[in-house]
């Protein structure tokens, strides 16, 4: 088809493969494992980036409560780490031996119901994805087939990251509360702790990382995907095309979601916890902010937008802890004002234009399609 | 209400937005490959009575069959389903994607999310897109984003989305509105073409143009 598209096309694979030399080679010869490990847990986020562009770049639904669902999947891993770590050979000391210990300090003495199934790891497997994605169906369902979207469903979504967190801090009998789930150790009574297992938990994770950016790629290469870029354009076409545009709405964000569950399991895995305190408002907006300085459009830029958001989040965190809410509110202002496309905008827009004319090849790349 | 042997019929048809009746009391038979042009000033509900047949607004009062069938109430997708379909008065394509990708979107097949998803671009599809794009003058602009083009452009290729449904009615909102002189002879030699096989409902009010149409 169109050379634009090939081109693009093209660009979008070179992207991957750097994405993958950088994480699977440079990212682990270059770093000890205490900054590899972190670089891991910023990956996690870059599921839930990949997961926006899927949701906010292609379709233009702007969800400002994935931590939700990242948060949904950590917790259902954590579950099961959680009751592996409390045999009761661990947990003689309490009153109620075999349970989570939050659980027991909760004056609470018999494992919930819904905790139960969590004993079985592929139930936790199947959960992961399986919890959040019901949940994103039942939001999604009641919004997009009412024909509630853009601004609307945002600040839905944001009530939702509220309540979410709202209630996992007031059961805390249930959840863990305000701590989370913490004092994780095994996994089918493989130590997660040591930092062999760390590099492996880094591994999984990229490749997981590298296989879900496949999956959305296959997505945006659809016909399903500019279906979704023309609900974006024009919701009323669309519908009267003869498309249940509800359903397309249903169907990407699910899956945004699902992605996102994945990259908390793996979090809850490689950082050993899980928190409220990545499900809430806060975490949800960064989220989205690391997919717009990558840029939203792009899958490579939505996942090096996490990286680089987040390695300078720790060194300017690490060196002006106060100052950096302000540096990243700063960065997404000028990020919406200066280049709306993000890096990946600036790169493809800019720097391959002007590296092609230097090369001699006379043919300018694409002109890019202009930011709504 | 008893069934016709018209194509379209609404019978009694009255909309009211907030105590203002904008349609009140229309009756419109349309017959089988009938070109019907509607005329009236600005504020006339012409715009309304189409919105009220493709079901983006729902009627206060009356019935609308389309092949003996009650239409009014159902889904909008699902009317475009039974072969009804409608240009927007402003132009109203992708304008991301390329003509190419725009027809594609309108085949008729693989309208559900897994048909979509697996979507294979036979070559029995692309055949039907360069042959639509041929009658609507836009074969040589395949591969360009819909976006570079003019604003006649924009509208035939609306046309050819609607085109390439193959609908049994089609409704047009003032198709040569802000068309240049060419574009409009252009136009209604397109209209010439597309209504065999078919009913067109048309709305205008540039008289010259409905003059220069096939019912004039």
């Amino acid at each position: 088809m169109p050379a634009v598209r090939t081109d693009s096309r093209t660009l979008e694979l070179i992207g991957f493969a750097l994405v993958a030399v950088t994480i699977l080679l440079v990212l682990p010869l270059l770093l000890d494992i205490f900054r590899l490990n972190l670089v891991g847990k910023y990956l996690t986020y870059a599921f839930v980036a990949v997961g926006l562009v899927l949701c906010w770049g292609h379709t233009g639904i702007l969800s400002l409560g994935q931590g939700v669902f990242f948060g949904l999947g950590g917790y259902c891993m954590a579950a099961f780490l959680k009751l592996e770590a409390s045999s009761v050979a661990n947990t003689k000391i309490q009153s109620t031996p075999g349970i989570p210990d939050f659980m027991d300090w909760n004056q609470i003495t018999e494992l919930p119901f819904f905790w139960v199934p969590f004993k079985s790891f592929s139930f936790t497997l199947i959960a992961v994805v399986a919890v959040p994605a019901i949940m994103a169906f039942i939001l999604s369902v009641a919004m997009f087939k009412r024909r509630v979207g853009g601004v609307y469903f945002a600040i839905i979504t944001q009530a939702l990251a509220a309540v979410m967190t709202i209630l996992i801090i007031g059961r805390q009998g249930y959840t863990g509360g305000i701590n989370g789930i913490t004092d994780l150790r095994t996994l089918l009574g493989w130590d997660i702790r040591p930092d062999s297992a760390k590099y492996v938990l880094y591994f999984v994770c990229c490749f997981l990382l590298l296989g879900t950016m496949f999956l959305a790629r296959f997505v945006t290469l659809s016909k399903l995907g500019r279906i979704l870029v023309a609900v974006r354009d024009k919701e009323d076409r669309v519908r009267f095309s003869g498309y249940d545009v509800a359903n397309f709405k249903i169907f990407v964000f699910c899956l945004a979601s699902a992605i996102a569950a994945l990259g908390g399991a793996m979090f809850t895995l490689q950082v050993g916890f899980m928190s409220p305190s990545f499900v809430g408002i806060v975490p949800s907006i960064e989220m989205v902010i690391f997919c717009a300085v990558g840029g939203r459009h792009s899958l490579v830029g939505a996942v090096v937008g996490t990286l680089l958001v987040n390695w300078g989040k720790t060194l300017f965190s690490e060196s002006f802890p106060e100052l950096w809410l302000f540096a990243m509110g700063g960065l997404f202002i000028a990020v919406v004002l200066a280049f709306p496309r993000g890096l990946a905008g600036l790169v493809t827009d800019q720097l391959i234009p002007r590296l092609m004319s230097l090369g001699g090849f006379g043919r300018r790349a694409p002109s890019p399609a202009p930011a709504e | 209400m008893s069934n016709t042997d018209f194509l379209l019929a609404l019978e009694n048809v009255s909309v009211s937005f907030d105590g203002f009746k904008a349609v009140n009391g229309l009756n419109l038979y349309i017959d089988k490959g009938e070109l019907r042009v509607i005329i009236g000033p600005n504020g006339a509900g012409k715009t309304t009575v189409l919105d009220l047949i493709c079901g983006r607004t729902r009627v206060s009062e009356g019935s609308i069959k389309f092949k003996d069938q009650e239409i009014s109430g159902r889904k909008e997708q699902d009317i475009v389903r039974l072969g009804i379909g409608r240009k927007f008065q402003t132009p109203t394509i992708y304008e991301d994607l390329t003509v190419f990708e725009n027809l594609e979107l309108s085949v008729p097949r693989g309208r559900n999310v897994l048909g979509a998803l697996f979507w294979k671009r036979t070559s029995e599809v692309i055949e039907r897109v360069r042959e639509v794009a041929a009658m609507i003058f836009l074969e040589e602009h395949l591969d360009r984003p819909a976006e570079t083009l003019s604003h006649g452009q924009k509208q035939w290729l609306e046309i050819g989305m609607l085109l390439i449904q193959d609908p049994e009615l089609l409704m047009l909102d003032e198709p040569v509105a802000g068309m240049s002189v060419s574009e409009r002879v252009k136009t209604a030699e397109l209209l010439n073409e597309i209504i065999k096989n078919r009913s067109v409902i048309v709305i205008e009010h540039d008289m010259k143009f409905v003059r220069a149409s096939p019912t004039g």
